[in-house]
């Protein structure tokens, strides 16, 4: 999972000079970084930072106001609007709250990307959303249930099937532990690890989980005051003397989890 | 998923060549990911025409991605065996015995269509039984909420009431006004020209008199309530099982019958009356400005001949109606909106019954009052 970023890796994603505002309120400050194919980015900041809205733009649901994303090497759209094909297929989106389709059952909300490629044959559905579902940790008996049957937990390892059925290149997570106990939350960070080195995919998660930051993470960028304070391993990141860091990393909790 | 992005665009591609040996062999090169899958449906059936050819050479090196769906219908191709002779990449061989491990499941066994209709016919029925138990429980929580609230003035919701009262109510002044009138112009024009057939013109009063003011303004204005503020009813108590609000209120020890349809069936039961006499008072006015064009009724002599001809009774009988229309198009949103589940088709189902359901129940109330008071308010 945590394999050296070899140097002819493409980036997975790019941001140059971004900057975003919405109305007169200044989200973005001229962002730039690049993330290497197979790694594990976490994007940390106070609330209301603007980390989600960073994801946001890697997805294409947020147009920044100025500069460049770049996704797999590929410049994303200046308009908003739907992706076209190969680029959705580029990523895999984990959602707060799972996002799943409520009226739709476990089953149909994994198979709903394949359906929407085109793929009719449903043998092959089937057995692509019954493996999935059981690389989740889940069994085929919960294909039936429907969303509103689900734990918290359940929900986001439903959601990550569904996010990684067209095995997609770029993981999105945003606050992937948020609502799950200590052990669904252990037993997630474990979930995602191992699939991270059987399907090699790069993951930009925003979180506040500094268990997450500590187990799973390759590397943290800190949003602060709009800009890009740090992006690099943890312990350069724990090392920054920016008052934010200080404040988020080396408070007493977070102590406690890096101590150990 | 070995790939990188210059692969990306190049198309998983299947050919068969002769090898020294006289054998046939299958090349597989290019990115055989689900979407190259999903742009070429051809390549499955090639798979498999390979495969049934007895072609034992199988080479994959060329394959620069491969993901699990297009694993899996290598290995189908393949009927589940390995083929005799075979290159591949490592990390490529990974996935298939993958595949090789997994049991694939047998699909479910199909319903019956004689079971399917039988439970579908008993659901029904079920349902309709369901309906009707928990408007009862409903109406009966109403009735002991409406007695604790007579002996605690104090704990009525004004502010509920009160805000119901604008939005059911003031709120809808406009469009019940102009469909009023626009109404009131049909009925008095199209009246009139039957009426011009006998020289019967003056009783143009009569008609537009009496079918609006015991028929029509009742009407229009509980279909236009139920269709405007019964749905949006529905869905407001629908959102708030989805968003966890109703819990929050039971936790607080808040009956939802006492502040969330108590409120919205008094103050519809008091909007409703009101609203009866401004959509008839604007059906009039159409009907009287579509006379005076028509058969040169002057407005005086409508105003004069209109209590005449239109026994008060009647305005009563539609401000009574109103008031029940008003009361069965509330309790009916908040039945309905207590029966939505927290996802999304559920919503619009059953904002959908509130309505239908609703303007069903209005004309049927309507019936019946028109049956029970045959002989009451004729001239």
């Amino acid at each position: 999972m945590t394999s050296s970023p070899s140097p002819v890796l493409p980036n997975a994603v790019r941001f140059e000079q971004v900057w975003t505002r919405f109305g007169d309120k200044l989200i973005h400050q001229d962002i730039s970084f690049c993330l290497q194919q197979g790694q594990i980015l976490a994007l940390v900041g106070a609330s209301g930072c603007g980390k989600t809205t960073l994801l946001r733009e890697i997805i294409g649901l947020q147009i920044p106001s100025q500069g460049d994303i770049f996704v797999m090497n590929k410049a994303l759209p200046k308009q908003p609007g739907h992706l076209d094909l190969q680029t959705s297929r580029l990523s895999g989106v984990l959602f707060q709250k799972g996002a799943l389709f409520s009226a739709l059952s476990v089953f149909e909300n994994i198979a709903f990307p394949l359906r929407e490629l085109g793929i009719t044959d449903n043998a092959l559905i089937q057995h692509l959303v019954i493996m999935k579902l059981q690389r989740v940790g889940l069994t085929a008996s919960d294909a039936g249930l429907m969303p509103a049957a689900l734990s918290g937990g359940m929900v986001k390892r439903v959601a990550l099937a569904r996010a990684l059925i067209l095995e997609p290149r770029l993981l999105l997570l945003d606050e992937p532990t948020s609502g799950l106990d200590p052990i669904a939350s252990e037993e997630f960070v474990s979930l995602l690890s191992e699939l991270h080195g059987e399907l090699t995919f790069s993951v930009v998660m925003v979180t506040h989980d500094l268990d997450i930051l500590r187990d799973l993470c390759t590397e943290v960028a800190v949003l602060a005051d709009h800009q890009l304070i740090v992006k690099a391993a943890l312990p350069t990141v724990l090392a920054c003397p920016h008052p934010f860091i200080g404040q988020f990393f080396h408070n007493r909790r977070a102590k406690r989890v890096f101590c150990n | 998923m070995t790939d990188n992005v210059t692969d990306f665009q190049a198309l998983a591609q299947l050919q068969t060549m002769q090898q020294p040996d006289g054998q046939f062999s299958a090349i597989l090169s290019g990115s055989w990911h689900v979407c190259a899958l999903a742009l070429t449906p051809q390549l499955q059936g090639q798979l498999k025409q390979c495969a049934d050819n007895a072609l034992t050479y199988w080479d994959l090196r060329s394959v620069t991605a491969l993901d699990s769906a297009a694993a899996l219908i290598i290995w189908q191709a393949w009927g589940g065996q390995w083929p005799a002779k075979l290159l591949i990449k490592p990390e490529h061989r990974l996935l298939l015995q993958r595949w090789q491990a997994h049991i694939l499941p047998s699909p479910p066994p199909k319903t019956n269509l004689w079971t399917g209709l039988g439970q579908g016919i008993a659901d029904s029925i079920g349902n309709v039984s369901c309906h009707l138990r928990s408007l009862l429980i409903l109406q009966g929580q109403l009735l002991l909420d409406a007695g604790y609230l007579l002996t605690h003035p104090k704990a009525i919701p004004w502010g509920e009431i009160s805000i119901i009262i604008y939005d059911a109510g003031v709120r809808a002044l406009g469009i019940t006004a102009l469909v009023g009138f626009l109404i009131g112009i049909v009925l008095s024009y199209l009246s009139a020209l039957q009426l011009k057939m006998f020289g019967a013109e003056v009783y143009i009063i009569n008609i537009l008199g009496m079918s609006i003011i015991r028929e029509l303004g009742p009407l229009l204005a509980a279909i236009l309530v139920a269709g405007r503020s019964g749905s949006a009813m529905t869905a407001q108590i629908g959102i708030m099982r989805v968003t966890e609000e109703l819990d929050a209120l039971s936790a607080m020890g808040i009956a939802h019958s006492m502040r969330l349809v108590l409120p919205k069936i008094v103050a519809l039961s008091l909007v409703m009356p009101l609203l009866n006499v401004w959509t008839n008072v604007a059906a009039l006015l159409g009907g009287m400005v579509s006379a005076l064009v028509t058969l040169d009724i002057g407005m005086g002599q409508f105003f004069m001949k209109l209590p005449e001809v239109v026994p008060l009774a009647n305005v009563f009988i539609g401000l009574g109606k109103s008031a029940v229309f008003g009361l069965a198009i509330a309790l009916l949103a908040c039945h309905f909106g207590f029966r939505i589940k927290p996802n999304t088709e559920s919503l619009g189902i059953e904002t959908t019954n509130s309505v239908v359901a609703s303007i069903t129940a209005v004309i049927m109330i309507d019936a019946v009052f028109a049956i029970l008071l045959m002989k009451v308010g004729v001239p």
